[in-house]
């Protein structure tokens, strides 16, 4: 097996475990840090691939600032361990994991059926991506979507003012 | 030379001289406040000291491992490592000098260059406010909590002045990695002003440097900016419940940031290893006339020594300072030498400053704080990038 096989095999079990735990976890601030970590170990993945500008910049706004900014709101709320309420229904106990098993068979089925013809991905294929790239077709193919996405944020942001000046 | 074996062999070498510099930073810089403060500093483990940061190792192995009844567990334990390891990676991208020959075979004197070498340190010292944030969490005590929220707030908004101050020399070099970055600087023009992005044109970066070492203050969470543990409201900040090994964990993180952040400025806006005038004029003999200067003075104050010890440390000190200049004329070792030493004495002084401004600035308050890099550090950059981008579009090079 090569080595970039081997890293594939680790880094996405990491992502799957993060990801489960990040659902399983009962404190918000393990959620947060859990998806910090699918998020890191996508970012190998993307390196795996061969984008290393997607991976940097997946760490940076994610990983680095968005999920910073999150645990910064569960920490300043002080947000305590969610407290599960154990369901009695009868039903959901004997019948919950069959059909669960079954939807994600069909899930998988339906979606496999639908997708197109895949053609095989080889690992540092999409070395294409780098910086220079990424800025040439974002400021000429993609500059409508570009700049309509940051208007949107500019919207939210002023949005985000009208409603906090209330409070001041 | 078995790939592998070289990449080990360096990284082995990087990893001892970087610990070792953490160590002996924190004496240096004792050293330096004491002075600054007309005291004397570690005086008594070796000759003025030199032993101390043994002696600090040892004690902090060491110590009875506390872990208190009250914290989080998991995270309390996990919050340093996050710290000390996402600090210590950062290195590997940093060239340090040229491409040499060591023993028949060629390599540079870096770890590993990669493409987006510049986005690498910037994504992983802004992963790195998890350990501080994290660790202040975990503690469960509310100075700790106040200290780790103080810290990630200050990260994230003077993460922004510093990007775009890093933004700026980027669009002179038109690179991401820092071997190109460095490889761009070489040279002079009118054969005496270095090609340093802080003075080469379009645009001189000296407004740019400014900001990213102000911003640079705030991100190592150094004085003025050092709310996150201040020691007079906060006890000592997101440390105060940590000990023996986990607190030292913290300690190493705060001091390779310093060393990392030195680093990428003197790559991105002094020229990296290229010296600061022409080697016709001499620029080779700089290293040797520095040591000879110094074992100099050594032997000097050896005649009229003010204490006991003093009769045999300083000629000593000279000697040993006498032998280093004897080693950058060995003309096998100059081409290694020569740029290893411009590199660290832009970095050493950089370190310097750091060092001077906590022995002389006092605390920002924390609204002065983030009004600083709002209103006045964001724009500056802003501001910097626009008119760099346009000289740049303008007269390009």
């Amino acid at each position: 097996m090569s080595l970039d096989v081997i890293l594939f095999l680790v880094f996405a079990f990491i992502a799957v475990v993060s990801a489960v735990s990040l659902v399983v976890q009962t404190h918000p601030i393990a959620s947060a840090l859990s998806l910090v970590g699918v998020m890191g170990a996508l970012a190998v993945l993307y390196l795996l691939l061969g984008g290393e500008f997607i991976a940097a910049a997946q760490m940076i706004v994610y990983a680095g600032a968005i999920m910073v900014l999150f645990v910064f709101v569960i920490m300043l709320l002080n947000a305590g361990a969610e407290r599960r309420s154990i369901s009695k229904a009868r039903f959901a106990k004997w019948f919950g994991i069959p059909l669960f098993a079954i939807f994600v068979g069909l899930l998988s089925f339906v979606v496999q059926a639908l997708l197109p013809k895949t053609t095989e991905v080889k690992f540092g294929n999409f070395t294409a991506a780098g910086g220079g790239e990424v800025g040439a077709v974002l400021f000429t193919r993609y500059v409508l979507p570009f700049e309509v996405t940051s208007i949107l944020i500019l919207v939210a942001i002023l949005g985000a003012v009208v409603l906090a000046r209330k409070e001041i | 030379m078995n790939y592998y074996l070289l990449a080990l062999l360096k990284a082995a070498i990087l990893a001892f001289v970087f610990l070792t510099a953490l160590a002996y930073l924190q004496l240096v810089e004792r050293k330096l406040l004491a002075h600054i403060q007309l005291r004397l500093g570690p005086y008594r483990v070796g000759p003025h000291g030199v032993w101390q940061p043994l002696a600090d190792v040892i004690k902090l192995v060491t110590k009875e491992d506390l872990i208190p009844s009250h914290v989080n567990k998991f995270f309390y334990v996990l919050a340093p490592m996050i710290a000390v390891a996402l600090a210590l990676v950062s290195i590997a991208v940093i060239p340090f000098g040229p491409e040499v020959e060591v023993f028949g075979v060629r390599t540079w004197l870096q770890l590993t260059d990669l493409k987006i070498g510049i986005l690498f340190t910037l994504a992983i010292s802004s992963v790195g406010v998890y350990g501080v944030a994290l660790g202040g969490w975990a503690s469960n005590n509310k100075y700790s909590l106040l200290g780790g929220l103080r810290s990630s707030a200050q990260m994230i908004s003077y993460e922004l002045p510093l990007a775009l101050a890093i933004a700026a020399p980027l669009l002179l070099v038109n690179t991401l990695s820092f071997r190109e970055m460095a490889n761009g600087q070489a040279g002079f023009s009118f054969g005496f002003i270095p090609n340093w992005n802080i003075f080469s044109g379009p645009f001189p970066q000296i407004i740019g440097f400014a900001v990213f070492l102000i911003a640079a203050f705030a991100e190592t969470n150094r004085v003025p900016f050092d709310l996150p543990e201040a020691e007079n409201e906060l006890v000592a900040g997101f440390h105060t419940e940590y000990s023996a090994m986990k607190f030292a964990s913290f300690f190493m993180a705060e001091y390779a940031n310093i060393v990392t952040i030195t680093c990428v400025a003197t790559v991105l806006f002094l020229g990296a290893w290229h010296p600061l005038f022409p080697a016709e004029y001499g620029s080779d003999f700089v290293p040797v006339i520095l040591l000879v200067l110094g074992g100099l003075i050594s032997l000097y104050h050896a005649t009229q020594p003010a204490r006991r010890w003093d009769r045999w440390t300083f000629p000593l000190f000279g000697v040993i300072a006498f032998l280093l200049a004897a080693l950058f004329l060995i003309p096998v070792l100059k081409p290694i030498l020569i740029p290893l030493f411009w590199f660290l004495a832009k970095t050493g002084t950089l370190i310097f400053i750091f060092i001077w401004v906590r022995g002389t600035l006092p605390r920002f308050r924390y609204d002065q704080l983030m009004r600083f890099a709002w209103t006045f550090l964001f724009p500056v950059a802003l501001v910097n990038l626009l008119i760099t981008g346009l000289m740049v579009a303008l007269f390009p090079k």
